[in-house]
């Protein structure tokens, strides 16, 4: 089942019996691939049986595509499993990598955007999508720190990927906008060179503001309250050049009741509704 | 400059020892080094592995309270990080860095709970089987029933205590009502089970846990019997295959081929 262009919000246990009972009109939802990777047990007889009601959308966290060491076969094993049992509309991962040497460090780590790192996670790409069998979508990161070794721009860097591998991408509006105030980019001006045409689907997600050593606006990607009404605007204009676009609400601590979480969506959903076509300029003429 | 594999090296080593510096090239926007952008990767590791672990043991964080919880799950965490993205099965080895922990020497009693919380996710996640019913077992030829061999349900778990640790479990779960308990009054085994939809922990009576561990093993009935009567003599083979029967313990049987010559 295709995921449609409206908006959809990660699922969690605490939510299960709710959106079973009351079945919610909502596009889609999506589940972290690895908190399915249990043999057995309740998460897959729930998300079995929202699966049979909802498109779905699948979100791994562990892969490191952007770790400086092969992809972990058996991961990819299970990755494709999941899919085989789930049918996910979409799937996508993370530009960054979280595992070292036999350690996983579970976070989303940064990567410099050099050369070496675009052969790397363009190789690693390929590998993906041809054991999937299936084009994936790539997320572009919240990033607080900067490389100084870094040689591209995030969006080109990001286009290069794109163009490279022939992969979808997933828009984290919100990341756009955290990174952007950590690293003092104007994020209009990221939305503007980043390659819109690739984009599959779009997330938005609450931060918490702390200050950095010098005192400069740190934003936390900490996905644990509210969208920021700045990234809604930023949404706004991201919306209004692309059109509806699949786009999750990702709430992940300090969760709120399914009630609020669904208004969350469905916020987000009225921007989509709101969008109107821009007209051929031809069209608009007369005589 | 750095290449990739030892950027990654320096910066994941830096991210589990506070005591190292910021690695070398990592920036705020003015190009300067920046300590405290950094701590946040460091935060958001070693703050995200306590917390599945607080996720995953909250009887043990009930009982030590959230400041002790968290020093003692931080000392595991950098010891002991993650090897598998599955973190589901992250913190197996938790109860044994427990009872090690010298701080929590005064809860001696506190790795067998941990014991018991493990068992519970592990049973709560591993596959799903239908349980043999009382009546799948008439169809075994009573005449050989020393014989036969069962499987295990695969969500089955089983813990030991020599401290009443299932009693002190119950009262810190959810809803539990903490009491004071008798740490002498003798020790506790526990069978953890999801027969079907939920977990279930049952007391298991002496002998038990040998009955079931040696049937887990591929034992025959008669080795499993004798296992138990080892730990007890009043070990009473009706009643205690009743029980595990009616807990779901089982999922299927088998004779052996080579009956006859009563070696096992």
């Amino acid at each position: 089942m295709n995921v449609p262009s409206r908006a959809g919000v990660g699922l969690k246990p605490q939510h299960y019996r709710e959106i079973l009972e009351t079945a919610p009109d909502i596009g889609f939802f999506e589940v972290h691939a690895e908190n399915y990777m249990g043999a057995g047990g309740p998460p897959h007889r729930y998300l079995a049986a929202v699966r049979e009601r909802y498109p779905l959308s699948l979100h791994g966290v562990g892969l490191s595509i952007g770790a400086a060491k092969p992809l972990d076969q058996d991961h990819l094993r299970r990755l494709k499993d999941l899919i085989a049992r789930y049918q996910p509309g979409l799937f996508s991962e993370h530009l960054a990598w979280s595992s070292h040497g036999d350690a996983f460090l579970n976070d989303l780590l940064p990567m410099p955007y050099t050369v070496e790192t675009l052969q790397r996670i363009v190789s690693h790409i390929h590998q993906v999508q041809e054991t999937l069998g299936r084009q994936m979508l790539l997320e572009n990161p919240s990033t607080y720190v900067a490389f100084a070794e870094s040689a591209y721009a995030e969006p080109d860097f990001i286009a290069e990927v794109q163009r490279r591998t022939g992969c979808g991408l997933l828009l984290d509006v919100s990341n756009v906008y955290v990174a952007s105030t950590n690293q003092q980019w104007d994020p209009f001006a990221y939305i503007d060179a980043y390659p819109l045409g690739a984009v599959q689907e779009i997330h938005l997600a609450g931060f918490t503001p702390e200050t950095d050593d010098e005192q400069r606006p740190l934003l936390i990607d900490t996905h644990n309250r509210p969208v920021d009404p700045l990234v809604w605007q930023l949404y706004a204009y991201v919306i209004n050049k692309l059109g509806p676009t699949p786009t999750l609400i990702e709430w992940d601590a300090d969760l709120p009741s399914w009630g609020e979480l669904l208004a969350e969506a469905m916020r987000a959903e009225a921007h989509m509704n709101s969008y109107v076509p821009r007209q051929e300029m031809g069209l608009a003429r007369t005589g | 400059m750095q290449g990739l594999a030892e950027r990654q090296r320096d910066f994941a080593l830096a991210l589990l020892d506070a005591t190292r510096a910021t690695p070398r090239g990592l920036m705020g926007p003015d190009g300067l080094p920046s300590p405290r952008r950094f701590a946040v990767y460091r935060n958001n590791v070693v703050a995200g592995l306590i917390e599945t672990l607080r996720e995953n043991y909250p009887v043990v964080h009930r009982i030590v309270g959230d400041e002790f919880f968290r020093a003692m799950a931080g000392r595991f965490v950098i010891a002991h990080p993650p090897r598998s993205p599955v973190m589901l099965g992250y913190g197996t080895s938790f109860p044994d860095f427990i009872g090690g922990f010298e701080p929590a020497g005064t809860l001696p009693y506190l790795a067998d709970v941990a014991r018991i919380e493990r068992a519970w996710i592990e049973a709560y996640h591993a596959a799903d089987a239908e349980p043999l019913s009382a009546s799948d077992f008439l169809a075994i030829d009573q005449g050989r029933l020393a014989q036969v061999r069962l499987a295990i349900h695969p969500t089955l778990r089983v813990t030991q205590s020599r401290f009443p640790a299932l009693t002190i479990w119950r009262m810190n779960i959810a809803g539990g009502e903490p009491a004071a308990v008798d740490l002498e009054a003798g020790g506790e085994d526990a069978l953890i089970i999801r027969p079907s939809a939920e977990v279930v922990v049952h007391q298991l009576p002496m002998g038990a846990a040998a009955f079931v561990r040696a049937f887990g093993a591929g034992k025959p009935a008669v080795a499993a019997t004798i296992a138990a009567l080892a730990t007890t003599p009043y070990f009473d083979l009706r009643t205690m295959l009743a029980g595990l029967i009616e807990a779901g313990a089982f999922v299927g049987w088998s004779l052996e081929r080579d009956s006859g010559d009563g070696a096992s």
